[in-house]
């Protein structure tokens, strides 16, 4: 019975991060109304900036963070340039194809540069053991961390000028251009932000979990499902879905082969979205 | 009289804002009905309801002897109900025509192709867009969208017609030629519900006028009876002199001196 | 239709197809215009849900990849001839597209999108463990079920113009729906779809007819292609990247029109033949593909014929 307990207590902790890496994708979603479909290959380059830094530097594993943060940032920024920006003002199709068409690209680079070929950071913590069962201490760590950044980034938006700019310009973009607000370039450092946390929430599950050039499907999907739980738009909503599809994992997974699991998943994500079109916990579109 | 439209207690809610409060009115067949009220107080909302773009938190609506309340905006349409709106919605990439014909083969009639071409044709033709007939929606001036607007929802042959400030943005003359239109529909048998801030147009226009302040009916009647009323003065004319003025102006539409909100 | 110069315009391209590989058996172009018959069924009847109702769909192929499924099965299994075992996975697949259609079309745009694509992950997730089909070591057909048709060599050709009929139907039903009623009813969706339901557009219905209706076609394409190759398996038969080169196809001839799906067809075999012949990572197909999307999109969204149509305006009364 502790054992389901324990389970989902360690899902909890991994879907703080699954919720750090859906805040990326609400970020950008919620400030220009973009769904990036290049976030599951961000959350992999992520991956592999930890794997390429501890690898190649000898980079402490954690260490890796600062450098995956400013790096994503700056790719966000020219991802915005390069397939949002005339993107805005036209129909919603044309940025989802966008979005995915520069995932093929990456995708295809990738796999041809480094195959399917499995990668492990090895990230050895002492863990933390109650009565039998032992929370591995890179779980609490990567926990830590995501709640952290977090709580950071809701403070950057609220209580920062340029966080409040940002929360205007999703608001109403027409509105905080006529008050001053240099829509473009915030538009710019939202992907720049969005990509970021993709980048960051890759680099802490590759300190948990292996992964290939192809993980970022997975993990994309599971973002979705943070999104539709915890509100578009919504980053307190998205640490919120995560910590609630982290339990549903941890619930789930010692009774159902792994290869299921994405496809409940799936089956969630739809039928949330039947039930409440705007995500459970809706806020008003266009909020942050 | 059976009325038409009938509105009995209808209530909408958005979370803490009461748009509608506990509406109740109805309309005549062949008549047409003004509906005035500063910004914010629930108009376009009411459209909305009325189309079944959004179900009433509470109340009923009824069409035509037919209780239409929370029915699909497609459903809506099919009883006859057809409706412009306040920021235009063209189909854009598709010509003038074809915009029409849609109109007017999922309206009402439910006409097969052929024969929604020609009802399309003659709608153009009623609002004057019958020269532009293969332009791309996208490619009219606002005055044009706004005609489109009007030539689709009539190509769909509706019973009741819901105009949502289709003179707004217009020029005098145009304002003149529309107001026209506005009548010819009329006499065709289409009733009419207006929404309008050019008092003096509606005001000309309209048989009966409803008031709506807050989301709530203010006052009800003749046009002159309202313009004289003392709690629509207050509320939304503002200005006592402006309402004497146009009760002596009854008659005169279209003039270009749009009053102030 | 039949007075439409257009209509004649696709006979003359589909008599092209039957009749020039027959000239002096020329083998090497009729499996080239095999593909080409692919592709261009996958792409017209993902244009419809694309380019008339505005509705992406990325997992176009589950409807090949599980009409494969059903049409091997019953030829091996239960041994149907063929065409009956095509017909039942046409229908299969369209009935389950039907019911499958009415839940994930209340979702808009982007979430029907995505959608699309967890529904190949779940049929693919279903074929893998679900032991009558072979789970994930998959069907291989033995070669007996070629000589009703006459044996391997003849069965290729019966095979080939089945391709090309199937081919035909698609053209024909994208072009018919383009000038029915229920066309114009998706092309107002894909431009406006709450203007559209104002209007009187039956939306869900609609919706989900498309959906069904692009599912037909393409699930019989997918029943030749895995009949023909003799052997199915859920990675093959659930490749997404079939599907993604089918929405490059219709972004690059022009969505929405019915020449242009051809056209682009047509120029993107000819751009993969070239890559694939000239390296030998098969990824780079879809970075090439992903880059000419990009393209397509950032700076000419209307496509091929969007451009031919600025240029020759005229053409557009004659092609669709």
């Amino acid at each position: 019975m502790f054992g389901i307990i324990a389970s989902i207590i360690d899902g909890v902790l991994v879907g703080l991060v699954y919720g750090l890496a859906a805040m990326g994708l609400t970020l950008i979603w919620g400030v220009m109304d973009v769904i990036n479909l290049t976030h599951g290959t961000m959350i992999v380059a992520g991956m592999m900036g930890l794997y390429l830094l501890t690898g190649a530097f000898g980079m402490s594993p954690y260490f890796t963070l600062p450098p995956v943060l400013i790096g994503g940032f700056f790719v966000g920024v020219a991802l915005y340039w390069i397939a949002v920006h005339r993107m805005m003002g036209r129909p919603p199709l044309m940025s989802l194809l966008s979005t995915f068409s520069v995932n093929l690209v990456l995708v295809g680079l990738g796999t041809a540069v480094w195959g399917t070929a499995l990668f492990n950071v090895d990230v050895s913590l002492p863990g933390l053991t109650i009565d039998r069962y032992t929370f591995p201490g890179a779980h609490i760590v990567a926990a830590v961390l995501a709640a952290v950044i977090a709580a950071l980034l809701y403070a950057f938006l609220h209580y920062t000028r340029l966080g409040k700019a940002l929360r205007a310009v999703a608001n109403n973009r027409e509105a905080a251009e006529l008050v001053g607000i240099p829509t473009t370039r915030l538009l710019a450092i939202a992907v720049g932000g969005g990509v970021a946390l993709a980048g960051v929430s890759g680099m802490l599950i590759g300190t948990l979990f292996p992964f290939t050039i192809l993980s970022g499907d997975g993990y994309q999907l599971k973002s979705f499902v943070v999104t539709v739980l915890g509100g578009f738009g919504n980053p307190v909503g998205a640490l919120m879905g995560g910590v609630a599809l982290g339990l549903l994992e941890g619930a789930v997974t010692p009774f159902v082969p792994v290869s299921w699991t994405l496809v409940i998943e799936f089956v969630l994500f739809v039928l949330v979205l039947i039930a409440f079109p705007g995500g459970v916990f809706a806020s008003r579109r266009g909020a942050l | 009289m059976t009325a038409l439209l009938e509105l009995d207690r209808v209530t909408r809610r958005f979370g803490g804002l009461l748009a509608v409060n506990n509406l109740s009115f109805a309309m005549r067949e062949g008549e047409i009905l003004g509906l005035i009220g500063p910004n914010g107080a629930g108009k376009s909302t009411l459209f909305n309801l009325i189309n079944g773009v959004f179900a009433p938190n509470a109340g009923r609506i009824v069409f035509a002897g037919v209780d239409i309340t929370g029915e699909r905006p497609f459903m809506v349409a099919r009883h006859g109900i057809a409706r412009t709106h306040q920021i235009v919605q063209p189909l854009t990439n598709m010509t003038v025509l074809d915009n029409c014909t849609v109109g007017a083969c999922f309206g009402r009639e439910n006409l097969p192709l052929h024969r929604a071409t020609e009802a399309a044709r003659a709608a153009a033709a009623l609002v004057g867009l019958d020269d532009r007939l293969h332009l791309a929606a996208l490619h009219l001036t606002i005055a044009g969208k706004k005609r489109l607007e009007l030539a689709r929802a009539l190509a769909a042959q509706p019973k009741l017609l819901l105009l949502d400030e289709v003179l707004a943005g217009l020029n005098p003359t145009e304002i003149e030629h529309m107001i026209a239109v506005i009548r010819r529909i009329r006499d065709s048998g289409v009733t009419i519900l207006i929404i309008e801030h050019l008092m003096q147009a509606i005001m000309s226009l309209s048989d009966r006028i409803v008031v709506l302040n807050y989301g709530e009916k203010l006052a009800e009647g003749a046009p002159a009876e309202v313009a004289r009323d003392p709690q629509v003065i207050e509320a939304y004319l503002g200005d006592p002199k402006l309402a004497a003025e146009l009760e002596g102006n009854d008659g005169n539409g279209g003039h270009g001196s749009a009053a102030h909100d | 239709m039949l007075r439409r110069p257009f209509f004649w315009i696709i006979a003359l391209v589909v008599a092209a197809f039957v009749v020039l590989p027959l000239i002096g058996n020329n083998v090497e172009l009729r499996e080239s215009l095999a593909l080409a018959a692919v592709y261009i069924t996958l792409a017209s009847n993902l244009n419809l849900m694309l380019g008339y109702a505005g509705y992406i769909n990325f997992g176009s192929i589950v409807f090949f990849g599980l009409g494969g499924y059903i049409c091997i099965w019953l030829v091996d299994a239960h041994h149907w001839p063929l065409a009956a075992s095509l017909l039942a996975a046409g229908i299969g697949v369209s009935v389950l597209s039907l019911i499958f259609g009415f839940g994930i079309l209340r979702l808009r745009g982007p979430f029907f999108a995505l959608s699309t694509i967890g529904i190949v992950e779940g049929v693919q997730a279903f074929a893998e463990n679900f032991k009558p089909w072979g789970g994930s070591s998959g069907i291989y057909i033995s070669p007996e079920v070629f000589a009703p048709l006459g044996g391997p060599g003849p069965a290729l050709w019966v095979i080939y113009f089945l391709f090309v009929a199937v081919m035909a139907a698609s053209l024909f039903l994208s072009y018919g729906i383009k000038i029915s009623k229920f066309g114009l009813g998706l092309l107002a969706i894909g431009q406006n779809e709450d203007a559209a339901a104002i209007l009187g557009v039956p939306t869900p219905r609609y919706k989900a007819l498309c959906y069904s209706a692009s599912a037909f076609l393409p699930a019989l394409a997918g029943g030749l292609y895995f009949f023909k190759g003799a052997f199915i398996q859920p990675t093959d038969a659930f490749d997404l990247t079939l599907s993604t080169e089918a929405i490059v196809i219709c972004m690059l001839g022009g969505q929405g029109t019915v020449t242009g799906v051809a056209l682009g067809a047509y120029l993107y075999e000819e751009l993969r033949g070239y890559l694939l012949t000239s390296s030998t990572f098969s990824n780079f197909q879809l970075v090439i593909a992903g880059a000419l999307l990009l393209v397509i999109v950032l700076f000419f969204p209307s496509g091929l014929m969007g451009f031919i149509y600025s240029r020759f305006p005229r053409l557009q009364k004659v092609l669709e």
